[in-house]
């Protein structure tokens, strides 16, 4: 039995943004520790379906492998997960593999998630320092800063939060939690203060931090377990009294 | 003469986004090149933290004693003044980053925390929490991003560098590059390009180094007629988990905060690791090493652990495994200065560390050599710069543990503003006939490898390769072995001609673009074998059991590699090793 043990893969496959998807069985032979992208490698070594029929490697994003880069998030049997931390001994087969559902897809499981790197633009996240050049050390930060601090700093722009928002979508424009949360990051940085204002009025209106629901769903998939939903209240109390005190400085 | 130059960078991790910020700072116009958004680029990878002797810890530390702790662990191959400046430099771009909004770790006080590394006697490490290298290339990704947003950086993300355009006087004049999307081919001008393409894991096959490191930049330049230094030294990490699809890193930091590496004393002992008492453990490093311990080099600690396995025949089980411990460390402390680490070891092996010892064992990490540059980041082909790990400058024979993140930013910061003067000083180019020749020459390659229709996969050719790269190429080195390697890699550059893309179509067609990475890694692998074939001594992470010491009298020099277009292989030179500085001693620890 364990010298013929196999593993089971169903991979959704689209040829380029406008094709349809179909759907192609794998039969690999099980090795132990094999993860997501182990597995597509196999493929690419061996490119041929279940059935035998000769096809293509898949096409997928993934750069460290380490689930520090962001990269290999996709949707693994309906869950939006990444793919290099996710051991086939761990899964249910056939192991289900999708892109995310709400990016464009580019082709296979390769999806164009620039949304989150424009709206990091947009909300002006960067600390805003006068230059390169020699300045002498940094403002000191407590432990208890540094400690709040660091677990945003973590996050991987992997869009996993966005992807399990019932708020992200086409009709809300939301920005999404990631980007929420690192508006708490900067504004609460002694330099990065200075941008405050303009953070919070970029959070404001149509697609901004009101349309968050409040599903929750955001903190629990987030694989860097980053308190996302603290940074929404956090920074949504702040919209608020600032577009508060707006109204009574007209 | 132009005022404002373009400056085209190729890659964006820590040394390409350096060098972006200097010269968007003087007022240069940025094309940035780069595989992946480059907020996914592979100096995400770096755990432990970045050196500077800013002497925080009362212990009398200077950039002296980090230059001479540099140069020594890099046996005395590097150059001695880069060197010295990027030490000098060090705590100042430590500043920086602090003001960029690093989340360091702190002391009690406020200030930044330091910790020990390997190699050193001092706290010269700063830290943020274990994934330093995230934290860094963040800060730098963020300036970056507000420089775009003032139009001062352009970037062209998924598009993957080809080789440089040369006039007719071999002066670049700009890039040829392919989308990685719709596989376009196109050329860009520039006024002068920095390389910033980091490490070559890939050539190993299995490595510490992400998707994107193969080496493939380096290896075009070089074809083209950029020199290639000391490609032979290649760093083996000592710590890494063994994996499927990669080698993932075990941060020396384990190590740093007091991770102790042991066997248990006898073959077979099959208790649980937990419940052998001490003097049932051989902490060998310790026994070995009593000054430096457990935080001995990379080079020093890797042979240790191969001996262990391999000549004392002690590996956990039997296996190719020794432990690394940090279950004597109390949790707040582990989870506050090294939870990232721990959570790589728990979700890809399933043991939480804090518990239960990890297993590990070397894995190839780091490439010491790369494209030769002058003192101001220049290679010889004028126009081309390059900084970060894909040049060869600051490790010497061995790179320190934390001294890579510190030299990335260094050459970024210095290739940035001489790339900038070199630019302000430059005729423009005299006809565009260059980039449409160099356009043509690139897609006769792809429609070649479009049309080869043999029976060789390419993922497959690159295992094979990976596989004899780390067994010959690697810790332990033997001439004959290397010839026989060299003949290989000939012998799979023929095959490649038989190379059958299984995917034919012109869309995000990643077997087509890994294929033609896959060309350039065999070329310079051939560089990294005939380079330890030449050198017959043992320096730093070059070992080589029959001639197993240093000989300063002979091999005091750096490699110099080109690459003979005729006989489609590699020459060798050898330039002497400027120790001006630092007088060359026994490497002792």
């Amino acid at each position: 039995m364990a010298d013929t043990k196999s593993v089971l893969f169903k991979i959704r496959r689209q040829d380029s943004p406008d094709s349809k998807p179909h759907w192609e069985e794998f039969e690999l032979p099980w090795h132990p520790g094999m993860n997501m992208i182990s597995s597509m490698m196999e493929i690419a070594r061996n490119p041929v379906t279940r059935d035998g029929k000769p096809t293509t490697p898949i096409t997928y994003d993934s750069n460290c492998l380490e689930e520090v880069c962001g990269s290999c998030a996709m949707l693994i049997n309906g869950k939006a997960r990444m793919a290099c931390s996710a051991l086939v001994d761990k899964l249910e087969q056939p192991i289900r593999l999708e892109p995310l559902s709400k990016f464009p897809v580019i082709r296979d499981l390769s999806v164009d998630r620039s949304v989150l790197f424009e709206n990091l633009k947009r909300v002006k996240a960067w600390v805003p320092v006068d230059g390169t050049y020699d300045l002498g050390s940094g403002p000191r930060v407590t432990m208890e800063a540094q400690e709040e601090a660091y677990p945003l700093s973590r996050c991987i722009s992997c869009c996993i939060c966005m992807e399990v928002c019932p708020q992200f979508n086409e009709h809300t424009g939301f920005v999404g939690a990631a980007t929420i949360s690192q508006v708490r990051l900067f504004n609460t940085h002694p330099t990065g203060a200075a941008l405050k204002r303009e953070r919070l009025e970029a959070l404001m209106g149509d697609g901004g931090i009101q349309e968050c629901g409040y599903a929750q769903n955001c903190v629990e998939a987030c694989p860097k377990d980053i308190p996302l939903t603290t940074s929404i209240s956090e920074v949504s109390g702040a919209v608020m009294t600032q577009a508060i005190g707006d109204l009574f400085r007209r | 003469m132009a005022a404002n130059p373009k400056i085209i960078v190729v890659g964006g991790g820590l040394a390409g986004l350096s060098a972006v910020i200097k010269i968007a700072e003087m007022g240069g116009q940025v094309d940035l090149f780069s595989i992946v958004p480059v907020k996914r680029s592979h100096s995400v990878c770096a755990q432990g933290g970045i050196n500077a002797a800013k002497n925080l810890k009362g212990e009398g530390d200077s950039t002296w004693q980090h230059l001479d702790d540099t140069v020594y662990g890099g046996d005395f191959l590097g150059n001695q003044p880069p060197i010295k400046a990027m030490c000098d430099a060090a705590p100042g771009i430590i500043d920086l980053l602090d003001r960029m909004g690093v989340p360091f770790n702190r002391t009690p006080e406020g200030l930044l925390d330091f910790r020990r590394f390997g190699g050193t006697l001092h706290h010269r490490t700063a830290f943020a929490g274990a994934t330093t290298g995230q934290q860094l290339l963040y800060a730098l990704d963020e300036q970056v991003r507000r420089y775009e947003a003032e139009g001062k950086v352009t970037k062209f993300e998924s598009w993957e560098f080809l080789s440089a355009v040369l006039d007719s006087q071999r002066l670049c004049r700009g890039i040829c590059a392919m989308d990685l999307r719709s596989m376009e081919v196109r050329t860009f001008p520039a006024d002068a390009i920095i390389m910033a393409t980091g490490g070559v894991g890939a050539i190993f096959g299995k490595s510490t180094n992400s998707v994107v490191c193969t080496g493939s930049a380096q290896s075009a330049l070089y074809q083209q007629g950029c020199y290639y230094a000391n490609g032979e030294f290649i760093q083996v990490h000592p710590t890494s988990i063994p994996g499927e699809d990669k080698l993932r890193l075990m941060s020396e930091s384990a190590r740093g905060e007091g991770g102790r590496v042991w066997v248990p004393k006898t073959l077979g002992d099959k208790r649980e690791p937990n419940s052998i008492p001490e003097n049932d453990r051989w902490y060998f490093l310790e026994e070995w090493y009593p000054k430096y311990g457990n935080l001995v080099p990379r080079d020093v600690a890797t042979r240790a652990i191969f001996k262990v396995v391999y000549e004392h025949n002690l590996g956990i089980d039997g296996k190719p495994m020794v432990y690394l411990d940090l279950t004597h460390i109390d949790r707040a402390t582990l989870d506050r200065k090294l939870e990232g680490i721990l959570e790589i070891y728990e979700k890809f092996v399933g043991d939480d560390p804090r518990i239960t010892p990890m297993k590990i064992f070397p894995g190839m990490h780091y490439t010491m050599g790369g494209l030769w540059v002058d003192f101001n980041q220049a290679t010889n082909i004028s126009g081309i710069f390059a900084a970060g790990e894909c040049e060869y400058q600051y490790h010497g024979a061995n790179r320190l543990g934390a001294n890579s993140l510190v030299s990335c930013i260094f050459g970024g910061f210095t290739a940035g503003p001489h790339a900038m003067r070199y630019a302000r000083n430059q005729q423009a180019a005299s006809s565009n006939g260059r980039f449409d020749n160099e356009r043509k020459r690139q897609q006769e390659i792809n429609a070649g490898l479009m049309k080869s229709d043999g029976n060789e996969n390419p993922f497959r050719l690159w295992r094979e390769l990976g596989e004899l790269m780390t067994k010959d190429c690697t810790v332990i080195r033997y001439n004959k072995n290397l010839q026989q390697t060299d003949a290989k890699l000939v012998e799979m550059l023929e095959r490649f001609r038989n190379v059958n893309l299984s995917d034919r179509s012109m869309w995000a067609n990643t077997s087509f673009a890994f294929t033609r990475q896959l060309y350039n890694m065999l070329q310079l692998s051939r560089v990294i074998a005939q380079g330890a074939r030449m050198r017959d001594e043992s320096r730093g992470a070059h070992y080589k059991p029959d001639f197993p010491e240093r000989d300063d009298k002979n091999w005091l020099k750096t490699t110099k590699a080109y690459f003979a277009a005729d006989a489609d292989e590699p020459k060798f030179e050898f330039e002497p090793v400027d120790v001006s500085l630092i007088p060359a001693r026994a490497r002792k620890y």
